[in-house]
This record gives structure tokens, sequence and C-alpha cells, in this order.
């Protein structure tokens, strides 16, 4: 095989792109385990609806220039509101209970956001256009790569960045790391834990609806979206260890890649790679490349 | 208290037997049809309930055995000129073999949610590969037209598979239930109630749930052959990550600490499936909803209940 | 020959030395106490001669041959029982069930599929029950036993395992002083017919004493005396450490 220098940076910065997308996704999710601990398995739900969300807000305001902006400011927050509710509602009923229940609440509002996404938007296949800002393309090292590739990256990079802004600096990001290690501690010192742990919640939706958002002008968007995604974020997450975010990043980047690059060698199954990735992970470190935030 | 179990068997066992013979006198082979689905849908939940109920382990991908039971057994008869007791054989057996190989991975991992997820996670590649690899399963155009043996084709009547899937069964259930009251089913019992204390009298774990993982592999595999015999036909949807729920939701409904649980549990989910999808599309809404209420307020489901009571009236007895 | 053998063991945990190089010889026969107070390390040091943690360095023998870093169910095997601080049993399996399981385990039998109840199991079951005397209680539900039963019932299941030393962690821990005497003599007249060897950690002073062939006193992850019962007693150390101001039990 030939190296095609060219095809292999295409490739390259495409997986850079996916390694961003599936970062927003499973950060969310490992910061919820991380400090709740527990698995949000509808988190493609929130995800699915974050794209119909930029779907219906792109065409309301089809007039209107930028309306794709529009979307990605409404959308995610819509999303992470109505992740607030959920926490509100039904997840604090079952913190204190077993695991599988726990699991089992999160696993039943896959069906349950499913068939309300359904209800609202059908079956047909939906598109939302690209900003015409981002539209074109754009040439690097001889490649064409459309800008909107850019601009996930982009995204993505801000958002890394901003989190380990907020968990490191802020006095926010300091309470959730502290309740991450010991919540009684933090109540104790006369925190409102459960309202710190709704904001959490509300984070990660958050950053699955802009990871909706952000793809939604590069797919088609239909109801199978919510579990694609998420069998990728799962083994992104057990890649890099669970409650652990930069595991999630270096998982992210290393899947993305793996995946990028598994495509120029098994055309249509290159997530065996991944696959094949995560049962070594688990055979010779199996709490994840950079160890669990949490034991 | 035996006799009353002797009497509820038999008679249980009579109207069984006794149900298609009065089924067609009145000419209604939907309701045949109706207690085969449930008749598979109980086989597969209760190897489940091997897993879940007496293993401790919640596997959210056990769709992927049924339908490589399925998938196997159709595309054997439909490709090659199998005999159809081979077929039959061969497809419990590779998805014995797929549960080794998933198993394998998502025991030796520590930690529940690890463990559904990577469950999760396998099932759905099955199901990705099913559509993908259009040369081998057609992808989502499904197989059709399956080629029954006569006698128990569903063509004109249920009758005959009917006793068919009956026997069958009946037959699984009488060796699940052996396992399940072995010694092998005692110490997997030992390991959900205490993994840690199960350790510190000598068992392996991982050995333990790895072997019962299989044997419900195996078994849920059946469930899929029996299901493409009624349907003469297998799709990609029998993958799905949902009906991994479906299965979990049954043993919640009836009840995991029972042996016969699942099986109710089932017989409702199929008969409830049936009514709702008749008025509305989206059962899905339904079951989510029914679940999320069962979590919230009655995790040990009906059957659990029942015997939770009959436990405590047991105990106060003793005690009196 | 000392049946148990600790060398320099030790264990860090996210940096705090919980164990730091302990040394112990445990004769065949012997009643050997470790005590300590809180956070002392004595868990921990049972956790490693268990097989439940990896140590950092050290070794610990078995009847002279090396098991440090084997698997728990290994160590079990090879005939080292252990029972928690917390009662470890299966509260959903009645209490006849937890003893058979373990009989079936000890005897090689666990991986039978499809054999029906093996009498020589229930047979040795029921004596299991009746020397830690709760055969009239063999039906019952584990998990409604009171807390004696339930520390009765855990070292029947640590006995069905068919151990040569015992390690029992706090093994009246919550106990009524009744109780506590009522305990000690039970594992002494077991240790004693079975020919066993106990090592176990406490807090109580007076049961120590009266029971210990040999006592070791830990503080910090390490091991500040080691002797017969009166060298303990009046040894200066142990005094200010353990016993401070007024009786602590």
């Amino acid at each position: 095989m030939e190296l095609d220098w060219s095809i292999l940076f295409a490739q390259f910065i495409s997986g850079l792109c996916r390694a961003m997308v599936l970062f927003l996704m499973a950060s969310g999710l490992t910061l919820v385990f991380g400090v709740m601990r527990v698995i949000n398995f509808a988190h493609g739900s929130f995800y699915m609806l974050g794209a119909y969300l930029a779907y219906s807000l792109t065409h309301v305001f089809a007039a209107t220039p930028g309306s794709f902006w529009i979307a990605l400011l409404v959308a995610p927050v819509a999303v992470g509101l109505l992740g607030g509710a959920v926490e509100y509602v039904l997840l604090r009923r079952i913190y204190s209970k077993e695991h599988l229940l726990q699991i089992l609440l999160t696993y039943a509002l896959i069906f349950i956001f499913g068939d309300l996404i359904k209800m609202l938007w059908g079956v047909e296949l939906r598109i939302v256009n690209l900003p015409p800002i981002l539209a074109g393309f754009v040439s690097l090292a001889g490649q064409d790569f459309p800008i909107y590739y850019l601009f996930i990256i982009g995204t993505g990079m801000t958002v890394a960045l901003g989190l380990w802004l907020l968990l490191k600096m802020t006095t926010l990001g300091k309470l959730i790391r502290a309740a991450a290690e010991h919540r009684s501690m933090v109540e104790m010192l006369g925190y409102n834990v459960s309202g710190l742990f709704t904001i959490v919640f509300m984070v990660a939706t958050w950053l699955g609806g802009l990871a909706g958002v952000v793809i939604a002008p590069t797919v088609r968007l239909s109801l199978s979206m919510d579990m694609e995604i998420i069998i990728e974020c799962f083994l992104v997450v057990i890649i890099g260890g669970l409650g652990n975010i930069w595991g999630a990043l270096l998982a992210a980047l290393i899947t993305g890649e793996l995946y990028a690059l598994g495509i120029l060698v098994l055309e249509k199954y290159a997530m065996a790679f991944l696959f094949g990735l995560a049962a070594v992970v688990i055979i010779l470190r199996p709490s994840g490349l950079l160890g669990r935030g949490v034991s | 208290m035996k006799a009353a179990k002797w009497i509820t068997g038999t008679a249980i066992a009579v109207a069984l037997i006794a149900f298609p013979l009065i089924m067609e006198r009145i000419s209604s082979q939907y309701y045949l049809y109706l207690v085969v689905k449930i008749m598979i849908w109980a086989l597969f939940a209760t190897s489940f309930n091997l897993v879940l109920g007496y293993g401790g382990m919640m596997s959210f991908g056990h769709a992927a055995f049924y339908g490589v039971g399925a998938y196997c057994c159709a595309l054997l008869l439909v490709r090659t000129s199998c005999p159809v007791w081979l077929a039959v054989l061969a497809a419990p057996c590779l998805a014995a073999m797929i549960g080794l190989m998933i198993g394998y991975f998502s025991v030796k991992i520590k930690g529940v949610f690890y463990f559904a997820t990577l469950t999760l996670a396998f099932s759905q590649l099955l199901y990705i590969l099913v559509f993908k690899w259009r040369n081998l399963t057609l992808g989502d155009d499904g197989i059709q037209g399956v080629p029954v043996p006569p006698f128990i084709s569903t063509l004109d009547s249920y009758v005959n598979y009917y006793y068919c899937a009956l026997i069958v069964t009946a037959v699984c259930y009488y060796v699940l239930l052996r396992i399940v009251r072995s010694p092998f089913g005692l110490v997997l019992a030992t390991l959900r109630e205490n993994p840690e204390r199960a350790t510190f009298i000598g068992v392996n774990v991982q050995k333990y749930r790895l072997i019962a993982f299989v044997i419900s592999a195996f078994f849920s595999g059946i469930a899929g052959v029996l299901l493409v015999f009624l349907e003469t036909s297998v799709a990609p949807d029998v993958l799905k990550w949902s009906n991994s729920g479906e299965v979990i939701l049954m043993g919640l409904l009836g009840g995991m600490q029972v042996f016969l649980g699942p099986t109710l549990g089932a017989a409702i989910m199929v008969l409830l499936n049936s009514f709702v999808t008749s008025y509305t599309e989206y059962w899905g809404l339904f079951l989510g909803t029914t679940l999320v209420l069962i979590v919230l307020f009655f995790p040990q489901g009906v059957a659990g209940v029942i015997y939770e009571k009959l436990l405590q009236a047991r105990t106060k007895r003793k005690r009196a | 020959m000392a049946i148990l053998e600790v060398k320099r063991l030790s264990k860090s945990f996210r940096g705090v030395r919980a164990v730091a190089g302990i040394d112990l010889n445990v004769e065949d026969n012997e009643i050997y106490s470790v005590i300590g107070p809180n956070g002392a390390g004595k868990t921990t040091l049972f956790n490693l001669i268990s097989g439940y943690h990896h140590g950092d360095g050290g070794h610990v023998l078995f009847k002279g041959k090396e098991i440090t870093g084997l698997r728990p169910e290994k160590i079990v095997e090879i005939g080292i029982g252990r029972s928690f601080q917390v009662t470890s049993i299966f509260p959903g399996l009645t209490v006849f069930e937890n003893i058979r399981s373990t009989i079936l385990v000890t005897s090689g039998k666990g991986l039978s599929l499809f054999s029906t109840a093996s009498k020589k199991a229930t047979r040795e079951s029921e004596e299991i029950l009746s020397l830690v005397e709760l055969l009239n209680k063999k039906n019952e539900p584990a998990g409604i036993l009171s807390a004696g039963d339930r520390k009765k019932l855990e070292l029947g299941i640590v006995l069905a395992t068919r151990p040569t030393l015992l390690l029992l962690d706090e093994p009246t821990c919550g106990m009524s002083p009744v109780e506590t005497s009522g305990t000690i003599q039970l594992i002494r007249k077991i240790a004693r017919e079975m020919s066993l060897t106990v090592l176990f950690t406490e807090h109580k002073m007076d049961m120590v004493f009266n029971v210990s062939s040999h006592i070791s006193v830990m503080n910090f992850g390490v091991i500040i005396a080691s002797g017969k019962p009166e060298e303990i007693r009046n040894n200066k150390q142990v005094q200010e450490v353990y016993f401070g101001g007024p009786h602590a039990s």
C-alpha cells in the first residue's frame, strides 16, 4: 500500500472532527458518572433532540440570516433545561437506589424520548443546512476540506478549554470536583449538593445537545441517531475511563482517528477497530487508559 | 404447599395442551399465534433471567443472542442445504459462542455500569453488522421464505406449530430449572447476593458469570429459532436494542427472583403489546413509562411482591 | 513450624502508608491476636494476607509456600478462611443454603450443572450449623437474622471452607459482653476440636488478653510490640498508644 500522505492527512482531519463530536458527547456522559455515579443511557437522546431542535429552529428562522447560529445558541440550552427538568423530577429519586435501578431509569428514557421525538418530527429523514459562512472549502496541504470541519474542531477545542477552566478555576468547578470525591463532606460544609447535581446534569445534556446541533448539517437526521452515536460514546468512555474527562478527551481523539484511518483499511467495518481497541484496553488496563475518575 | 403446587401445575399443563383445540372451535388463529409468541418471549426472558435474576448481572444486549440464533437458523436453511435438525442445533450453539466472546470481555471488566454499557455496545455492533453485511444477511430486507418442514408449517394453521413450540419450550424450561436448582445455580446465587463473600469461599466469580452468560445465550438462541419458524422470516429488527429492554422489563414485571416470574412478565408484555399497538404506534413511550413507574415504585415486580408476601407469611407462621 | 509467615509486608493507598513493613509469624494451633487503634492497618493486613489487595512489597508464606499475590479464591482453597468486620453473608439465601453453597464449592462441586441434592453436602452443612449453634434456624432467610446470629453464620461459612487458618476480623464487633464471651468460647472450642490456627483482630482488651497465646500491637501500619499477653500488658509504649486515658473498648 503506497502511502498517500494527502489522503492520510484528509482522514486525519476527518478523524479529528469525529473525535471532537465524540468528546462533546463523552465528556457529558463521563462528567455525570464521575459526579453522580449514574450512567445516563439516554445521553444519545439528548444529542438527537439537539439535532432535531436545530432542524426546527433553522426552518422557523429560515428567512433570518444566521438561523444556524440561533440554533447553535438556543438548542443546546433548551436541551440543557430539559435535562435539568429530567434530573429534578426523575433522577433525584433514584440516587440512593441500587445501581441497576438507576441504569434502568435512564434506559427507559431512551424509549420515551425516542417516541416523543417521533411524535413531534415524524419518521422522514431531515436535513439541516450549513450556515452560508461555513459552507465553503478551504485548502490545506493540497487537500480541500469543508470549512465546517474546522468549525467542529474549533468548537470541540473551545469546549475542552472551557471545561478545563470551569473545573479548575471556578468555585463551581471545585465544588463539582469535591462533590465527585466526597458528596457527604460537601453537604456537611453547607452546600446544596442536590442543586449541584442538577447543574452538572444540565451541563452534560447541554454538551450532548451541542454535539447534536454541531453534527446536524453533516448528516441526515433520523430516529436512530440516538443509538448510533451511543456505541462509540460508550466505547470512548470505557477506553478513557469512566468519570475521567481527560480520559474522555484522549480516548475520543484515539477513537476518532482510529475510525478515520480504519476506514482506509476496512471500508465498511472500521467500527471493528474500535471494539478491538476496547477489548485490548479491557484486558490490559480495565480501568481505562487514564484510569477512572472515581473508583 | 406442595399439593397446591402440583394441582396448579397440572391445571396449567392441561390448559396449555387443550388451548389450541378450544381455539380451533372458535377458529381464532390469532390467539394461537399470540400464545406461541408468549412462549418464545417467555423462553427468552427465562434464559435471560439466569443472568439477571440468578446471576445478578444486568445485560443490556441479550437481543444479540436471540437475533444470532434466529439469523443463523434462517441463513442455514435458506442459503445452504442444511437439514433442519442441524440448523436448529447449530443456531443456539453459535449464539452460545457469541455469548462466550461478548461475555468474556463483559465479565472481565469490573462494575455494573461497565457491564451494562459494554453489553449494549456489543449488541448494537451486531445489529449494525447484520445491516451492513448485505451479501450475507440481505441487510434490512431481511430473509423471507424460510423453508419450514410441513408438519409444523404455519401456513394453514398454527396448531401444529403450537404443540411443537410447547414441547421445545417445556424441555428448555426443564433443563433451565435443573440448572437453577443444581449446585451451579446455588453458587451463582451467592454471586448475586454477595460477590465479595463468594470470592472468599473460593468462587472464581468471573468464571461462573461467564458460564451463566453462555448458557443464557444458548437458550436465547433457541428462542430465536422458534421465532424464525413462527414467522418464516427474519429481519435485523430482531437484534434491535429495544428487544433487550423488553426482556429486562419482562423480568422486572414478573419478578426476577422467581423462576416463573419472567414467564408471567412475558405474557403480560406480549398481551399488552398486542393491545396497545392496535391503538397507537407509540409502544416505546408506553414501555418506557411503564419501566420508569416500575423502577420508581415497584422494583420487585408482580411475582416478586407475591413471593415476598408468601415469605413474610411463612416467617410469621414459624415465629408464632 | 510457623504456619503463617509475613515478611516486610507493605501497602500504600494514594500515598498513605496503611501497612509499612510488617513481620509476623503465627505458629500452628496458636490463637494469635493483632490489636491496635482504629486506622492502625489491621484490616489492610488481613486484606493483604487473604489476597484481597496486592501488596507493594513483602511476602506472605503459608505452610512454607509463597502465597503473595495469589487470587483470593486460590488462597481460600489453600486453607485460609476469612471473616469480615462488617459481617459478610448471603442475605437472600437461607441459613442452610449459605453453608451448603460453601460446602459445594469447597468440595469442588460448584460447577456441577445437573446433579441433584447431595446427601453428603447436606450432612456436612448440618454438622457445621450445629457447630455454630444455628441448626434450628436453618430455613430462615439469612437477611433477617440478628447481628449475633449473622456473625455465627459467617463463622459457619468460613468453617465450611475447611480452613487450617482462620483470619477473623473483629469477630465480636458490636456484641454485648455476654455475646462476646459466648462467641470467644465458641471460637476457642472450634479451634481446639478442629485443630485450627486462629489469627484475629480485636478491640476488646480483656477478651484478647484472656484468650490469645500471642499478641501483636499495631499502630500506624507498623508493629510496635509483639509477645505473650503479660509482656504486652506491661509494655509502656503500648500503654501510651493504646490505653491512653480511661479504658477504651
